[in-house]
């Protein structure tokens, strides 16, 4: 792996006595790119700004290259940032926007314009530069906003949820046109989003944030497939969360059943949760399954059915290919990769039920712009 | 009927209308009158307009009318501007109480401003004149110890009733600013007066402008407080037309009338006229 590039140390932050991030661990690799997810209020946009040098950590250090940059002005920092609605100056062209850092350096007009051409070809937006901002589209915003950011060759990009005002169709091709820039370019991307697909489709590591504080760093695999509490679980993707306890290494007892698994670590007969993720579970035959329960709801989702069982007043989400009438009782059947077994954290019991599904449960309410503005406290 | 409704309605907009205007024209017309009357047409001529230019009176008067109204408008649009910034930055609980304190002298009667000023710089006076006698006696060097109301205080006052209506409309035009674009241009190697001067004053200069003009246009027909901050030394055009009527009311009079009529006139319309193109700009914006 590379070398460490920006660690934040013990950082806390609070507006007005109420604390926005409580004792923030983090180091953020060269090269990395790394998400901050999680949603409204959880400190992940704080946490860019810090970085990024607006705002003033409480308490704790951030250290760039080993150095301490608390007190460094914004303007002294080798980071430069894409904001929330791109923040593109108005009252320049394209051209000037992008040209905009370079001129602040003083460089020779002959240098800038080779710069700046050459980023606009780098964003794909060559014979633009002539034009306001005001008469590009979300898209070309966006990626002038890129264009203005990197012209600079800072170490560290960051991106406070740079997509959130892009349609769907374009934030798809954007995830795809960023990763590919940052490949180009090989600099630190840092990321603050709250949608857990850009952040599993993007980066190489995720840090999920909740109310200030870090619930979980690594890799989109790592944070899917062994997510650390019922949080982490819930916020990423769908996962059914049952209570059970571990009498023994590689077993699982829940609904007064053992289920073979591949955890172990336990002390004996500890409670835990469960985390059983919806497409890993088999449908069978009600005589073949390791557990019966009756279908609630069916709902059809193109590429599956989003099928509701209730379990003995547990009602578990179940995604198949195979259509169960409402009503009716069937198995299922759970290999023991397909078992994901947590510590009971302060999160236990809160999420992993729908027994109040309705049809949009989807993962999250989209894209709102204002999501992150009241995180930041003192504005309006 | 309805066709009598209407023409009732015409008719009361044609009184409305030859009462508020019939004087004023009335006013530019007699400015012309080569008589002596502001009742019997003599016939067309300049001769009030000669006169007036050859008063040394009034030119003095405009004179100091213009000097004061841009003084007080400079002054009071770079401290207005600043204000507002400082308001912006404001948590709202703080701002809005503030910006009620702020807006109350542009509703408060221009007499008890005037009075009050006069009251206040009499009392700085007296006060100063103590000081500066005591001062005197250390001997280091001589402080005037009697100081009158005059040009100074006139562009105190001017200064003081003009800054309102600077940050009045300075401050829509922040709020409209996106907030990060101080933060953009700090990013990219602005310190906080760079991004100030190059991001910030470009953003709100419509405001700055259309402030500054109804600094000017306020200061130019203020007669009220002009009259009790100015004292005897110095005299605005309106006050010393105020003083020309106490006499025989002349036909200069109305020529020098309808100069400052045009004068503000033709300021309100070019705030007016900027006010709309703004306000179309704004909308063909949120339209895209």
């Amino acid at each position: 792996m590379s070398k460490e590039l920006i660690r934040l140390r013990d950082l806390c932050m609070a507006f007005d006595d109420e604390p926005v991030l409580d004792h923030i661990n983090l180091y953020i690799n060269d090269k990395e790119f790394l998400t901050l997810l999680g949603p409204s209020g959880c400190g992940k946009t704080t946490t860019l700004r810090i970085i990024g040098g607006f705002a003033t950590p409480t308490s704790g250090d951030v250290l760039f290259d080993g150095v301490r940059i608390n007190d460094v002005p914004p303007y002294q920092r080798q980071i430069n940032t894409v904001f929330q609605k791109y923040a593109l100056f108005p009252h320049l062209n394209v051209y000037e926007n992008i040209a905009f850092g370079l001129r602040m350096q003083k460089l020779p007009e002959a240098e800038i314009k080779e710069r700046v051409m050459e980023m606009l070809e780098t964003v794909s937006l060559k014979g633009f530069e002539h034009r306001r901002p005001e008469a590009l589209s979300g898209g070309q915003q966006q990626r002038v906003a890129i264009a203005r950011a990197l012209v600079n060759r800072p170490k560290v990009l960051l991106l406070d949820e740079p997509l959130a005002a892009l349609d769907l169709k374009l934030r798809k091709d954007m995830q795809i046109e960023l990763k590919r820039i940052q490949q180009q370019v090989g600099i630190t991307f840092i990321y603050v989003t709250h949608d857990q697909e850009e952040a599993l489709t993007m980066s190489d590591t995720i840090v999920v944030m909740d109310k200030g504080s870090i619930q979980q760093i690594g890799t989109p695999e790592d944070i899917y497939n062994e997510p650390k509490n019922a949080f982490v679980a819930d916020f990423i993707g769908e996962s059914n969360i049952i209570d059970g306890i571990m009498p023994e290494d590689n077993v699982v007892q829940m609904y007064g059943r053992r289920f073979p698994c591949l955890d172990g670590g336990f002390a004996p007969n500890e409670a835990v949760d469960v985390v059983i993720r919806p497409e890993d579970i088999d449908i069978v035959p009600v005589e073949q399954g390791q557990l019966t329960g009756t279908v609630t709801s069916v709902t059809f989702k193109g590429m599956q059915y989003d099928i509701i069982v209730d379990f003995r007043g547990f009602k578990w989400l179940i995604q198949t290919t195979d259509h169960c009438p409402e009503g009716a009782r069937i198995g299922i059947k759970i290999d023991p990769d397909g078992i994901h077994v947590m510590k009971k954290s302060a999160y236990s019991g809160m999420f992993g039920d729908y027994s109040s599904f309705s049809e949009e449960y989807d993962e999250l309410d989209d894209a709102t712009l204002s999501s992150d503005e009241e995180e930041s406290g003192d504005e309006e | 009927m309805k066709k009598n409704n209407s023409f009732l309605d015409r008719l009361f907009m044609a009184l409305v209308f030859v009462f508020l205007y019939a004087p004023i024209v009335l006013l530019i017309v007699f400015s012309f009158n080569s008589g002596n009357s502001n009742m019997v047409w003599k016939g067309f001529s300049l001769h009030w307009y000669t006169k007036l230019f050859r008063n040394r009176i009034i030119m003095q008067s405009v004179y100091t009318t213009l000097l004061v109204s841009l003084l007080a408008t400079i002054i009071a649009t770079v401290a207005g501007t600043f204000a507002a910034i400082g308001f912006y930055a404001m948590r709202r609980r703080v701002r809005n109480p503030l910006m009620t304190v702020n807006n109350i002298p542009m509703m408060n009667a221009d007499i008890v401003t005037g009075v009050s000023m006069c009251l206040l710089f009499v009392a700085f006076f007296s006060g100063w004149g103590s000081f500066a006698s005591w001062f005197n006696t250390l001997g280091l060097f001589r402080l005037p110890t009697h100081l009158t109301m005059g040009f100074g205080t006139l562009l105190i006052a001017h200064i003081t009733f003009n800054i309102p209506y600077v940050i009045l409309s300075v401050g829509p035009k922040l709020r409209q600013m996106d907030r990060n674009l101080v933060d953009a241009a700090m990013d990219l190697g602005c310190t906080w007066m760079q991004a100030f001067w190059k991001v910030i004053i470009p953003e709100i200069k419509p405001g700055i402008v259309s402030g500054a003009l109804t600094a000017f246009t306020m200061s130019i027909d203020d007669f009220v407080i002009s009259y009790f901050t100015a004292g005897s030394s110095s005299s605005t055009l309106a006050m010393t037309i105020y003083g020309m009527t106490k006499k025989k009311v002349t036909p200069e009079i109305n020529a020098i009338s309808t100069l400052l009529f045009v004068t503000v006139l033709v300021l309100l319309a070019v705030i007016n006229v900027r006010e709309a193109r703004q306000e179309r700009k704004l909308a063909a914006e949120q339209r895209r």
